[in-house]
């Protein structure tokens, strides 16, 4: 009995640790801003002391300009910055997959800039963006070409640019993992009957791979909306509001503006825009998935 | 586009000039704050372009000097504090990434051992905690840890604190390492228990079993014979946790007082000075740079599989 009671609550004790920090650190936080989003809530009260204000909090968010601006930059970077970072990611691993010497080697320093902190990154790029000591402008005035105002007249792109240097390498080694684990036997049949390279690649290859090209994708759509220490070191979202992204104007609405009710209301609207990417994405992948297993026994059933 | 097709068969040199190019790309810019990090700023002003310098290691000098045992002939005042930061940035990711490892893997083992709930249920969990930005949990962290998470220094225990550590007003969460370390255990926690999930259920069984006939008890027979047998999941899901707790910036911003700021911080808040000195500040991001970059040359294999066990295995 006594034995058996204490099978029973072990299970329990090895998870209560991380029940509590779960519930503690992320729950109840998730929980205190959306109460806190509906209230006019400045840092020097506490969140009992505050008014409540009903959606006030939405509805001024909705009908200030700058938040859709900010909302605007925010989705331009995350969509340019995935589909680019896509295209060249899988291109290069379609044109990497072959048994290379020092492959290994390879992908250890493309990782080399992911692992790196976010505000270094964002150092070296404000560094090489320098109006004259950066590379860039240094490199064209030395081909005898104007320089570029890189970080102000073209700061989303420079923005962009850095962000697709630093995480191309991830899309590239996941689709590689997913290329080397393709059954061998599907490309085997395909070269036998003659399929040139590229009709691998369009009918074989990127059809088995898309379910985890769609996670991928998904994967770095999600972190490109939390971008924020790059865009901070490099412009700090400026010049005006070009490069302020919805992360970089919560946390200013915070410790700038001190409004933290406005913040929280804004941090909801950006959780509920990954939510609804998240959960669509995640009823495609299943769809896909479904289309595939229906083709696989009507195939089955021809046979 | 025929040029894939030669070089399928028979490895054109474009293709090596290729991978050239994409390791110049990817490694140049860590090479070129690299250089600049031994530049005097005169040297980076004048523009002396490339390698024709005298390389000096000055600028980390400045960086670090409140920590060095000696004083600095070209330094009047001390005005970066980098040692310091650099100390609590080790403290935070250090016991943060001992915690996290501890914590997620106990949980690991009994949702895998004990059949809780089932793997879609956590890689779930972790997709929808991978969801929530920092700068989401920044407005309610920052109202939690200053006003809601504190023991009031009227209380026996509070006043213990204030008696033994000084300060004032009601001692709180904010400010503290502690409660830097518990945000970023909760970030990462979910993401640890599932890699590591992934590595306990290969453990075979019988090997458990035959360690309870020998009368151990539950707790040993998880430190004494499922945690050697995981260490490479360890390995991988300690780098992910490390990293995270080292670079992160924003959060440690808003709850660091004076005394707990962590590297990242500092850089921000020289970077908005006017008068940017880029040896000193690119000195400053090497050494932040470089035990991510440790951990990549030397562990690249585990970084990898943390990566892609989340999307190609599902």
């Amino acid at each position: 009995m006594n034995v058996a009671t204490y099978n029973k609550t072990t299970p329990y004790l090895f998870l209560v640790p991380a029940l509590i920090i779960m519930v503690l650190g992320l729950l109840y936080p998730l929980g205190y801003m959306v109460y806190g989003s509906f209230r006019d809530w400045s840092p020097s009260q506490s969140l009992g002391e505050s008014e409540f204000i009903g959606l006030g909090n939405y509805i001024t968010l909705w009908n200030d300009p700058s938040f859709r601006e900010s909302v605007g930059v925010t989705l331009k970077f995350a969509v340019s910055v995935v589909s680019v970072e896509m295209l060249m990611g899988v291109g290069l691993a379609l044109l990497l997959d072959r048994n290379l010497r020092g492959m290994s080697l390879l992908r250890t320093l493309f990782i080399l800039p992911m692992m790196i902190a976010p505000v270094v990154v964002g150092l070296i790029w404000r560094y090489m963006y320098h109006p004259t000591l950066g590379v860039f402008n240094k490199t064209l005035t030395g081909i005898g070409l104007d320089s570029v105002d890189w970080l102000g007249q073209h700061a989303l792109l420079s923005v962009i640019i850095a962000d697709i240097w630093q995480w191309t390498p991830f899309i590239f080694i996941l689709s590689l993992a997913a290329l080397q684990s393709l059954p061998r036997s599907a490309l085997e049949a395909a070269r036998i009957d003659g399929a040139t390279g590229w009709q691998q690649i369009i009918h074989i290859k990127l059809p088995l791979m898309m379910p985890v090209l769609i996670v991928t994708g998904l994967l770095r759509l999600i972190d490109a909306f939390k971008v924020l220490e790059v865009i901070l070191v490099m412009t700090e979202g400026g010049p005006g509001l070009s490069t302020e992204i919805l992360a970089l104007r919560i946390s200013r609405t915070a410790t700038e503006f001190r409004e933290l009710g406005v913040a929280a209301a804004m941090s909801n609207y950006l959780l509920l825009m990954l939510l609804t990417l998240t959960v669509f994405m995640l009823v495609y992948n299943r769809w896909l998935e479904y289309l595939a297993q229906r083709a696989m026994t009507v195939a089955k059933e021809e046979d | 586009m025929s040029a894939v097709d030669t070089t399928e068969r028979r490895q054109h040199p474009a293709f090596y000039a290729l991978i050239v190019m994409l390791i110049v790309m990817s490694v140049g810019p860590i090479l070129l704050m690299l250089s600049v990090s031994f530049k005097l700023n005169v040297d980076v002003i004048s523009g002396t372009s490339g390698l024709l310098f005298m390389p000096t290691i000055q600028n980390y000098e400045t960086a670090l000097c409140d920590v060095l045992p000696y004083e600095l002939d070209h330094l009047d005042f001390c005005g970066l504090k980098f040692g310091g930061a650099f100390v609590n940035s080790l403290i935070i990711a250090l016991v943060s990434t001992v915690l996290t490892l501890i914590i997620g893997c106990m949980a690991a083992y009994a949702l895998v051992r004990f059949r809780f709930m089932g793997r879609d249920t956590v890689s779930g969990t972790t997709l929808m905690v991978r969801m929530v930005p920092p700068a989401v949990l920044l407005v309610p962290v920052f109202g939690l840890w200053n006003n809601e998470f504190c023991i009031s220094k009227a209380d026996w225990l509070g006043g213990l604190i204030r008696d033994t550590f000084g300060g004032r007003g009601d001692v709180c969460l904010a400010g503290t390492h502690s409660g830097i370390i518990i945000i970023y255990i909760a970030m990462n926690l979910p993401f640890v228990i599932w890699i590591l999930q992934s590595f306990i259920v290969q453990v075979p069984r019988q090997l458990e079993e035959a360690a309870r006939m020998d009368g151990a008890g539950p707790f040993q027979i998880f430190f004494k014979v499922v945690l050697p047998l995981i260490k490479p999941g360890l390995a991988a899901a300690a780098i992910f946790t490390f990293r995270i707790a080292w670079n992160e910036y924003l959060l440690a911003s808003a709850l660091s007082d004076r005394d707990t700021k962590t590297v990242p911080i500092l850089i921000v808040n020289n970077m908005s000075e006017f008068n940017v000195e880029w040896g000193v500040i690119m000195a400053t991001g090497m050494l932040l740079a470089i035990p991510p970059i440790i951990f990549t040359l030397f562990a690249s294999r585990q970084i990898i599989t943390g990566m892609t066990a989340g999307a190609v295995k599902g």
